[in-house]
């Protein structure tokens, strides 16, 4: 076998062939692999960034979560709080108005028993002076003035 | 031509190491292997021209999968080796790499059948083109007497195809060092490498001169010598009667691996140097 024009045409060919490879063949399947690649890439951080988010939105929830048991035990820590002040208040107000209704009754009382006794008084000069007119009316008598006398003391 | 004893030993080695000539001298045409090789070319380029127009950047068929894989590892083996960025560079690969595996490939059909086919052929079509006298030959002495039975399918058997796809490569190993150092550049690199003396400028030119040539040259002659050799092993092995099935079987299986492998050497040699051709060193 010699060399001979095959060999011309054989390059001619190769250098036909590797024209139409680098027009036609590479850049399309390059540009399909490599757009893919991107593709997968983008997929893949799209999926690391949510994964992510998910971590923080958790977080921030744990946190909320947190916040508002906090805010639920204060609140119920401060509806204690005043319930039992109230509770205190009323104590002391009912208390307080106890004392001032039994002060009140004493009070009514004394004026009532002053009022008697003023009475009563006013009755003993009233009854003494109607005895002494009585005393007067007999002209005196020691003797009978004495039973009078008595009879006042006892009616005193 | 081996004119009488076609089915003889001697005639039918000969038969099976020449290809179908037309034309004289240096201007013939090697036809079996050239329209081979040019087939297969246009099968390569063609079948991943298609891929390529319908290749979606979704989810890809298993031909598509399959061209990329080869579009990836060929893209891998550039950037491995290759670090100067150029376009060209990876269509050379994919092109050299597919195109001599496919020429390889044919190597596998048994070497018998084409050429009875061809031989065939060319007896109902055209008998006159028999050039010797075929009284009393078999129906099988005639086809293989038949100047169509000389079709060889397996290009990279031939020399002139290896060492054509090794002048391209020279083409471009000059073209390279001319477009990433200029003229100049090249010029100054044959003549000043390895000794930077003036006085040393005929003898490095010498060494560079043949350090260049003989890289394509051993491309070619690598790749031809691989095959050829086991072209003329394939055609022993025909000639051994029933027992070559075994043997062109375990012949065939262990060609699977000097096809791919002599493909991704050219390949890799190339990109090697070119990668050579581009930097400075």
């Amino acid at each position: 076998m010699d060399i001979n024009f095959t060999l011309i045409g054989q390059s001619i060919a190769f250098a036909f062939f590797v024209w139409f490879t680098m027009k036609f063949v590479w850049p399309p399947l390059n540009n399909a692999i490599e757009e893919r690649q991107k593709k997968i890439a983008d997929g893949l951080a799209a999926s690391e960034q949510a994964n992510q988010d998910l971590e923080v939105a958790r977080a921030k929830a744990d946190e909320e979560l947190k916040a508002a048991k906090l805010q639920a035990a204060e609140l119920i820590d401060q509806a204690k709080k005043r319930a039992a002040k109230l509770v205190e208040d009323e104590t002391q107000r009912g208390h307080a108005e106890r004392e001032k209704i039994i002060a009140s009754g004493y009070a009514e009382v004394e004026a009532e028993r002053a009022r008697v006794r003023e009475e009563l008084r006013k009755q003993v000069a009233f009854l003494a002076i109607a005895g002494a007119e009585k005393i007067i009316e007999r002209e005196v008598d020691a003797q009978k003035q004495s039973d009078i006398v008595e009879k006042l003391v006892a009616e005193l | 031509m081996a004119a009488e004893g076609n089915t003889s030993i001697q005639g039918y080695i000969n038969h099976h190491l020449s290809d179908m000539t037309i034309g004289e001298g240096f201007m013939a045409v090697n036809v079996g292997a050239l329209s081979v090789a040019i087939i297969l070319g246009f099968v390569f380029v063609l079948s991943f021209m298609v891929v390529g127009r319908k290749a979606t950047t979704g989810v890809p068929g298993k031909f598509q999968c399959f061209v990329e894989m080869i579009i990836e590892f060929i893209a891998t083996s550039v950037k491995e080796t290759f670090h100067v960025k150029n376009k060209l560079i990876a269509p050379i690969a994919l092109t050299i790499f597919m195109w001599i595996f496919l020429m390889n490939l044919m190597k596998l059909v048994p070497v018998d059948w084409l050429p009875t086919v061809f031989g065939a052929v060319g007896l109902l079509i055209n008998p006159e083109a028999i050039k010797y006298n075929v009284e009393g030959y078999s129906l099988l002495e005639k086809i293989m007497a038949h100047p169509w039975s000389y079709m060889t399918i397996a290009p990279t058997t031939d020399i002139n195809i290896t060492m054509g796809l090794a002048l391209g490569v020279f083409f471009l190993i000059v073209g390279y060092s001319i477009a990433f150092k200029g003229v100049g550049g090249f010029l100054k690199e044959l003549s000043f490498t390895p000794f930077n003396h003036w006085a040393l400028v005929p003898f490095n030119l010498v060494l560079e001169l043949v350090t260049l040539i003989s890289k394509p040259v051993s491309l070619g002659l690598r790749l031809f010598g691989n095959l050829y050799a086991g072209e003329v092993i394939f055609i022993l092995i025909a000639l051994v009667g029933l027992y070559q099935l075994p043997l062109h079987f375990a012949w065939a299986v262990f060609h699977i691996l000097v096809i791919v492998l002599q493909a991704f050497l050219f390949m890799m040699l190339t990109i090697v140097y070119l990668s050579m051709a581009a930097e400075d060193h």
